[in-house]
């Protein structure tokens, strides 16, 4: 398959026209600080401040290419940037008419036709940035190289229409490689196939299926043999809500409290999805379950979710992180920091897991849910380490999204109320200022 | 005995185009491309350019050597397809084979028309349509000193170009009144008919060939206004036809070119046609026309490609928009859309800047309130992005002025809030 490439990335909103990053390509390119050699152009007007981009899109299928007679344009599939090459240019410029992006130019004071080259994979226009607008985008690299990895987990499985529990699966046990044993509690995770079927496992390691109590205990004495024995294995619980937040809840407490060596990731999709729905200690205040219905009376749950992530945050885990499969580029650089505190102590993750058939939302909808509930600050994405002794935001809690830009996007909360919506809002806003307590 | 289940004829814009959209979606079934061509594929627009020196012929080729091996494309170079068996599915090449096929896109492009002058046929008159062409001019050349250009169009005028800065003498005679007639108002001609002529090349207008006669080291013509003029070298470049000697079939409609409908199929069954050798919609509501452009043949092949290998977002042909930049002594002309329209311009609002002393020229040409055509010399300004404007149809009802202004600046503001 295709690979992912690196790219340049606009936030139209953080730019204020400054036109620094045209002088920095103008001088990476031409040594001059005329913005005429710039390969990049702000587009607008300083009086409604809406800015724009001319920029190469380096598409996939370029437009440009297709039109070049001279066969001077290429796509360079190993870093996907669309290369211009002038020795084979005959001056037609009828990429300059194939382009709808103003990404292919001409330059009257050279002659000829100019186009970016990602500056061999160092923008120039994005170090220059210094207002957030430019930023370049490398996640791209992660997607190959975790592509590249060995799948240990089972080709089929049972899962509903739209799991993002399949994506976090794959791509994690990529990543933990085979050296590694899994234990997976009662609950979705364990339901769609890991434990497996027929006596056999669903996945390529060695693979658990304790109590839904007992989960980090197990694996507690699981690694003690293994470091017993001077074998470096690493451990690995995928535990619902229901296994990590509520019922798994002691055992994982000791275990943390303990400093036990494992990574063990909480996968929350906010109640007991794979029963019928009930409510858990993660659903949030407001939200429909089959326990807390909405009736004339009862408009689904009456009380907030507990913090969780906090929670394990104040057992003085080696590291704790929340996430999200929107956002998979931070989720790796989790992984691999849990991965090696994991050698220390207790490594804590907990996913926010949109569940389309437990939530009422179309499975289409699945990453756009998971997409504003970060934006919104509902789930706001931070680390804590225990050796820096603080937490830190990886995404910009500053200017989220209204709440309901999130709700709107779920059955689960159709029936909100205007006092339940601004109650959700303040929520937000009480966590977000309680996690900036610990930065 | 091949069989194939895509078999595309042709393999220039049109043909390439067609074989990557099939290959987006198709990845593993059997493509045939079959080129009378001896080596890789190259854009016929390329070759005044092999004349000055300033494209290497070795270097033209539109796709890297190994594109067909990795594609899982079986190329047959340096076959000739003679005829089209629509009925059995299959085609006789010149070799005495056949390939069957389940699809089959005719993609053969254009030939140059030859004007029927007195004399012509047996003169040793040249044309530049195919890499052999310009080679064969181009070593001509070295040994010729003069040169006879028949016709002031884009290739007549791209040859005239390249001769001269080869060293040569150049003289083009135009049957019209202007160059490039078909592309450019007498405004935009006149421009760029000075900057031919301050570089030394004659431009004789309004001025039929009556008669061709070979002399011993070149060419003799006979102007209608009496005038002789002999040169080593004749060329003629009065236009184009489409090469279509191999369909035999009466129930393949045509006129100029074949007839297409807007996913490129032809009238006869499981054949499509792309590029210079079909007459497709226009855009502009005026029935069918025959294009021949480089940008029209690439989207078409796209659409036929699409169509053929049933992409489930295959699109429409939007329709012929003529689209023609022209680069010319490193100056530069645009006409893009509907901008031939008479010179009294009634029915359309049109914005006129003209400054023939600077050598730059802009013409914009509403209809309501959307832009439809524009054409212009050496201003500054994203023809891509014009283009794009006129496609969609955008409402400029209050930037008319501010956009004839800032042709530049206004389109890409446009062009951040419509399709960023």
């Amino acid at each position: 398959m295709g690979l992912s490439y690196r790219v340049i990335a606009f936030r139209p909103e953080q730019c204020d026209g400054c036109l620094e990053c045209e002088t920095a390509c103008s001088r990476s390119k031409n040594g001059t600080a005329d913005p005429a050699h710039s390969r990049i152009r702000i587009t607008g007007e300083p009086a409604d401040k809406r800015w724009g981009l001319a920029l190469c899109r380096q598409c996939g299928q370029p437009s440009c290419l297709m039109h070049c007679p001279g066969g001077a344009l290429t796509k360079n599939e190993q870093t996907g940037v669309v290369e211009w090459d002038e020795s084979r240019c005959i001056g037609c410029r009828m990429c300059t008419q194939a382009c709808i992006f103003a990404g292919v130019t001409y330059n009257p004071a050279s002659g000829r036709v100019m186009k970016c080259d990602l500056c061999q994979g160092d923008p120039e226009c994005v170090k220059a940035c210094s207002r957030g607008a430019l930023e370049y985008l490398t996640a791209a690299g992660l997607y190959n190289q975790w592509g590249d990895l060995e799948d240990l987990f089972v080709p089929g499985i049972s899962a509903c229409l739209g799991c993002n529990s399949e994506l976090l699966m794959r791509h994690t046990l990529r990543r933990m490689g085979p050296n590694t044993v899994v234990a997976t509690p009662p609950g979705c995770t364990a339901g769609i196939g890991t434990v497996g079927y027929n006596g056999l496992t669903g996945t390529k390691t060695p693979v658990f299926h304790p109590l839904l109590t007992n989960t980090a205990a197990m694996l507690a004495g699981a690694k003690r043999y293994y470091n017993r024995i001077g074998r470096d294995v690493t451990m690995l619980a995928f535990a619902g809500d229901g296994g990590a937040a509520d019922v798994g809840f002691q055992s994982l407490s000791g275990a943390a409290e303990r400093g036990e060596q494992m990574v063990f990731i909480c996968i929350d999709n906010e109640g007991y999805m794979n029963t019928g729905v009930q409510r858990s200690g993660t659903t949030p205040f407001g939200a429909w379950t089959s326990t807390t219905p909405v009736g004339s009376v009862l408009k689904g749950k009456t009380r907030d979710a507990k913090p969780m992530p906090v929670i394990m945050m104040m057992h003085n885990c080696e590291y704790v992180a929340t996430a999200s499969t929107a956002f998979m580029d931070d989720y790796y650089r989790k992984l691999d920091k849990a991965i090696a505190a994991s050698k220390k102590g207790m490594a804590y993750i907990h996913v926010f897991s949109p569940c389309p058939t437990g939530w009422r939302f179309s499975p289409s909808r699945l990453i756009e849910v998971g997409r504003k509930a970060v934006l919104t600050n509902l789930v706001p994405l931070w680390e804590y380490e225990y050796a820096q002794g603080k937490l830190g935001f990886t995404h910009s809690v500053d200017n989220p999204l209204p709440v309901q830009e999130y709700l709107g996007l779920i059955g689960k909360y159709r029936h909100l109320s205007e006092e339940q919506i601004e109650h959700i809002q303040q929520t937000a806003i009480r966590r977000v200022k309680m996690l900036k307590n610990f930065t | 005995m091949p069989e194939t289940k895509y078999l595309i004829v042709g393999c220039s814009h049109a043909g390439l185009a067609a074989l990557d959209a099939i290959r987006l979606i198709d990845a593993d079934s059997p493509v045939i491309v079959v080129s009378k061509e001896a080596g890789l594929p190259y854009s016929p627009t390329s070759l005044p350019y092999v004349l000055s020196g300033k494209a290497d012929p070795e270097r033209i080729f539109l796709r890297p050597a190994d594109y067909f091996e990795r594609s899982r494309v079986q190329l047959m170079t340096g076959s000739a397809v003679t005829a089209l068996n629509s009925k059995a599915k299959s085609v006789d090449l010149d070799d005495g084979r056949q390939i069957f096929y389940d699809k089959i896109l005719l993609a053969t492009g254009a030939r140059p028309a030859v004007p029927e002058i007195v004399g012509l046929s047996r003169a040793p008159y040249l044309v530049l349509r195919a890499l052999n062409d310009a080679v064969t001019l181009r070593d001509r050349i070295k040994q010729a000193g003069s040169a006879i250009i028949l016709g002031a169009g884009l290739i007549g005028m791209h040859t005239a170009e390249n001769l001269a800065l080869a060293g040569m003498e150049v003289t083009v005679v135009e049957a019209r009144q202007q160059v490039l007639p078909d592309y450019f108002d007498s405004n935009a001609a006149e421009i760029i008919s000075q900057v031919f002529q301050n570089q030394g090349i004659k431009i004789l207008l309004g001025n039929a060939v009556t008669h061709v006669k070979s002399t011993n080291n070149g060419c003799a013509v006979s102007l209608n206004d009496g005038l002789d003029l002999s040169a080593n070298i004749l060329l003629a470049a009065t236009g184009v036809q489409p090469c279509w000697e191999y369909i035999n079939d009466p129930t393949m409609e045509r006129d100029r070119g074949i007839l297409v409908d807007d996913h490129m199929r032809t009238s006869l069954d499981s054949v499509w046609a792309a590029g210079d050798l079909v007459q497709a919609r226009d855009f502009f509501g005026n029935g069918s026309s025959y294009l021949a452009t480089l940008p029209s043949a690439v989207n078409q092949g796209r659409v036929a490609g699409e169509d053929m290998a049933h992409d489930p977002e295959a699109t429409a042909y939007i329709g012929n928009i003529p689209a023609n930049t022209y680069s010319f002594f490193g100056q530069w002309a645009y006409s893009l859309g509907h901008a031939m329209i008479d010179e009294s311009g009634a029915g359309y609002e049109v914005n006129y800047t003209y400054s023939p002393t600077c050598r730059r020229y802009q013409k914009l040409i509403f209809e309501g309130d959307h832009l439809i055509g524009a054409m212009g010399v050496n201003s500054d300004l994203d023809p891509g992005v014009i283009f794009e404007l006129i496609q969609r149809k955008v409402d400029l009802a209050n930037l008319k002025e501010e956009l004839t202004v800032a042709p530049q600046k206004v389109p890409r503001y446009l062009m951040t809030k419509l399709w960023r």
